[in-house]
């Protein structure tokens, strides 16, 4: 699956995206947090408190509930900015 | 229309192709967002737009509809820069057009509401000190709900 991130959460880890084989009981986006979360202290320091944490699947804003499974692409990213 | 781009835009320009040809329209509203030079008592260098593509233009298309389907306007646009930019420098325009006013008028800052809250843009902000990411306005937030609680038109 491919993953972005954008705003500080790029910044924190330190890349714009990857592509993820997902275990398979990555279901819903909390669970691909917590998953993120134990690549590394990046992943960790970016993602960790996941109340800061938007999340858009297939360019679909959705919620730490929105379903993952069938989804090409995930954005985690923080609240937005524009204006 | 939507337009997403890192060159600047000139608001006269942009009026003149809107209301063109059309003689319905007996009303224009605009608003033009700029990068202050202040922010939180620090001078800023420059700013930094950085955005998602693909997912911004379906979220600024998704916006033109839901004001389109809730006022009676002959059309509208927003334009949305990206990149670096320094203080003075325009960010985003919004511009609506009606027979009447209120419809110009409320669409209008529907749009610059909603966008500043739900499109996926973030702001970095240059200073002396270094950089640092704006963090999203709680009013903002609020001016964004605001709107999904107010009657259908």
């Amino acid at each position: 699956m491919k993953i972005l991130y954008f705003g500080w959460v790029k910044s924190k880890i330190g890349i714009g995206g990857e592509t993820i084989d997902l275990p398979p009981d990555v279901k819903i986006v909390s669970d691909l947090i917590t998953f993120l979360c134990s690549r590394g202290p990046s992943h960790e320091s970016a993602l960790g408190n996941i109340s800061q944490i938007r999340v858009a699947v297939d360019q679909e804003i959705g919620t730490v509930d929105t379903p993952i499974s069938k989804a090409e692409e995930v954005a985690l990213f923080p609240p937005m900015t524009g204006g | 229309m939507i337009k997403i781009q890192k060159t600047d835009f000139d608001i006269s320009v942009e009026l003149k192709l809107l209301t063109t040809g059309n003689i319905n329209i007996g009303g224009v509203a605009s608003f033009v967002g700029l990068v202050r030079e202040n922010s939180d008592g620090e001078e800023i260098l420059t700013m930094t737009l950085e955005h998602y593509p693909g997912m911004t233009e379906k979220i600024l298309q998704k916006l033109e509809c839901e004001a389109l389907d809730r006022w009676s306007l002959e059309n509208l646009l927003i334009i949305h820069r990206y990149g670096e930019l320094n203080p003075g420098d325009q960010i985003v325009l919004v511009i609506t057009t009606s027979a009447h006013r209120s419809a110009a008028f409320e669409s209008c800052q529907f749009l610059i509401d909603r966008l500043k809250n739900g499109a996926p843009f973030w702001k970095k902000e240059k200073t002396v000190r270094g950089t640092r990411w704006v963090e999203a306005k709680e009013e903002d937030r609020e001016a964004d709900e605001r709107w999904q609680n107010i009657i259908k038109y």
